[in-house]
């Protein structure tokens, strides 16, 4: 699995089960969202770019050499706002203006 | 007894698949045609398919100075001339207009001070690809009388006397069988993943290239429905960032990275510089005990670090994840690469369906663009988008040129067949293998014989024998799968597509008796390549049975037309 829903955070709103190109995120008897399968996720990021709530964290898995930091993302109309928190509290911020091109 | 709701639609013209093509195809329907339009996508047009997570550039533009010619002569040379000349021209002429129309539709393309298109090398422009599917989508959600079925996905045609009709489709949320007329049908579905064991077999199994969920459902179709198939012999294997198999064109080409092996011997001037030989090169520097092998980034600058970072995050967060959580940016350490499991995909490749220039499949009324239509590799968002388009004009004239009374079908029966097919999967009771064991011990038959990462691509036709045998032992197998829901149900649908794909590769391998093309295609047996087989391997399935059908080139100038 690449991303870790935290049932605590999640509002049950759905749109990260409606987005997941697999179709891999489904609600538990809660009305909380998880991933019920797992192994299957692309890591495609679309389910953090849709959870308002910032429940969901993108992770690298430890065979391919992840070391648990967590990633988030804020979509705003005029900024994306990329956050990756490490395991000793490190945070990175990385801001993306949607309207600026690739330099490469 | 489990059985399923049934749900009837009928619609002028159905899109099997709402990615990059099956969108275009869309909304150059409804700027053309007042036709009815479904489309039926197996998640959510907003981020399915190959876009999902955005793209890194636009590979395929005719820059200042170049001309679609020029495109056509780059792809042949690139796929050893196995390639139609007359999909590559149709395509390469209509790459400009459909970007232009991205760009209004709200792509960012980033211009020079006179309002040009900034190019990155001959054939590719610079842009931010984060939110190109929402954008399509968007603008496909905003049509009339253009109904999208997400989370509906396509099991099957429905085909009489060699005429489509429709499709059978499965509602994994809403739980339905659904049977969707049409009068015309265009086949979307994009290329085949999963075949080959992955490079992270385990718990990243699906951190790979392609989307793990494009299945090859338009292929499987197509072969069950008779459909003829063209050069599955060209796999395509990607040269990839080791574990996030991010893409590497954007270090190569945005900060200008050879490839070094471990010595720090730029190996790629040994080899050549085909999308193929690249391929090969970093395989034969790892045999030969020189590996890993890099991209060299030591010593790019802060900024190209910081650039660098960015451009990945609109595309492939993974990557830029994995420099930062190492504490070690690009600048400070080279990038180690590898090479894919082989995929069948007609965007880059020359796999697909055998389509005349209005990509028109053998069977009559079905259209294919996009990845899942042969002949025309290196189509990448741009190609792939206005195969949509030329596949969307062409079924409009083929609906307007239908006489009602040809499309009568013995509707009963057919969807009885289907029905009962389906549920009797749902109904199975205690099966020995489920279909996860089944998929591995598949990916493991081709990984072993069929040329995977296991065998360094190689295979010889001793090997494609023994796949051959023990793909089919596993198809036989499959026929006992059970599922306890509607996923599960989907799950096996999948697996079964992909043992049919597999039967074909294998098939296509074994026909092509040379080497043509280094990894894609690297036979051991034939480790040259020869003249006599400048021609296409084709398949088709007739009583059951795959028959290779052997073509002459269509070069450049010449085109190909289905005779009825």
């Amino acid at each position: 699995m690449s991303i870790a829903i935290n049932q605590k955070t999640c509002v049950g709103c759905k749109k990260c089960l409606s987005v997941c190109p697999g179709t891999l995120i489904k609600l538990n008897q809660e009305g909380k969202a998880f991933i019920k399968y797992p192994k299957d996720c692309w890591g495609c990021s679309s389910c953090i770019k849709e959870c308002q709530a910032k429940a969901i964290d993108f992770y690298l898995g430890a065979d391919i050499g992840g070391r648990g930091s967590r990633m988030q993302v804020e979509m705003k109309a005029d900024q994306v706002i990329w956050k990756i928190t490490e395991t000793d509290g490190t945070i990175h911020v990385i801001e993306i203006n949607p309207k600026a091109s690739n330099q490469y | 007894m489990k059985k399923l709701q049934v749900k009837q639609l009928e619609t002028d013209v159905l899109i099997i698949g709402g990615g990059t093509a099956g969108c275009y195809a869309a909304l150059t329907i409804r700027e053309n045609a007042k036709a009815g339009v479904i489309i039926a996508e197996k998640a959510n047009i907003k981020r399915s398919g190959c876009l999902a997570a955005g793209v890194n550039a636009i590979n395929a533009y005719i820059v200042k100075g170049q001309t679609p010619d020029d495109y056509v002569d780059y792809a042949a040379k690139d796929a050893d001339q196995i390639v139609r000349g007359d999909l590559l021209l149709t395509m390469s002429q209509g790459l400009n207009r459909v970007t232009k129309k991205l760009e209004d539709l709200g792509l960012v393309i980033l211009k020079d001070d006179n309002g040009d298109y900034v190019a990155r090398g001959n054939r590719n422009i610079k842009i931010n690809g984060e939110n190109i599917k929402p954008i399509l989508a968007d603008a496909v959600n905003g049509l009339d009388q253009v109904q999208v079925l997400n989370q509906v996905n396509v099991i099957d045609y429905i085909v009489q006397d060699n005429q489509i009709l429709g499709a059978f489709a499965l509602g994994v949320e809403d739980e339905c069988f659904y049977i969707i007329k049409a009068k015309a049908v265009i086949c979307a579905t994009g290329g085949a993943a999963g075949l080959y064991k992955p490079n992270n077999p385990g718990f990243s199994r699906h951190k790979m290239w392609y989307p793990p969920f494009n299945t090859g459902a338009g292929y499987a179709m197509g072969i069950r429905a008779g459909a003829e198939m063209t050069t599955f012999e060209m796999r395509f294997i990607a040269l990839r960032c080791k574990d996030t198999i991010a893409p590497t064109g954007t270090i190569a080409q945005g900060v200008g990275a050879k490839q070094v092996n471990s010595k720090g011997t730029v190996y790629e001037t040994k080899y050549g510089i085909t999308t193929s030989e690249r391929v090969y090169g970093t395989v034969k520097e790892n045999q030969e005990g020189r590996g890993p092998c890099y991209l060299r980034t030591e010593g790019i600058t802060a900024v190209q670090d910081e650039e660098l970072k960015k451009a990945y995050l609109n595309m492939a967060p993974s990557q830029t994840l994995k420099w930062l959580e190492s504490g070690k940016n690009p600048s400070q350490q080279n990038v180690e690469i590898e090479g894919t499991e082989p995929y069948i995909v007609g965007g880059h490749t020359a796999s697909g369906y055998w389509v005349d220039t209005k990509r028109e499949t053998t069977i009559k009324g079905l259209f294919a663009a996009g990845d899942v239509a042969g002949g025309c590799p290196q189509k990448y968002v741009t190609g792939a988008l206005v195969e949509g388009e030329i596949a969307a004009k062409a079924a409009v004239d083929f609906i307007a040129n239908q006489a009602v009374s040809d499309r009568a079908w013995d509707e009963a029966a057919h969807t009885k067949a289907k029905k009962n097919q389906v549920e009797s999967i749902l109904n199975h009771e205690n099966p020995i293998f489920s279909t996860a064991e089944l998929e591995e011990a598949m990916q493991k038959v081709m990984d072993t014989y069929a040329g995977g990462i296991g065998n360094n691509y190689q295979f010889n036709e001793k090997q494609l024998e023994l796949a051959d045998e023990k793909i089919d032992q596993i198809l036989t197998l499959s026929e006992g799968l059970s599922a306890a829901d509607m996923h599960e149900l989907l799950f096996v649908y999948e697996l079964k597509e992909r043992l049919i794909i597999c039967k074909s590769v294998i098939a296509h391998l074994r026909a092509r008796k040379e080497t043509r093309w280094h990894s894609f295609a690297e036979n051991l047996d034939y480790p040259e390549k020869s003249a006599a087989w400048l021609k296409y391997v084709n398949s088709k399935q007739i009583d059951g049975k795959l028959t290779m059908i052997y073509r002459d080139l269509v070069k450049r100038g010449e085109t190909f037309e289905h005779r009825n």
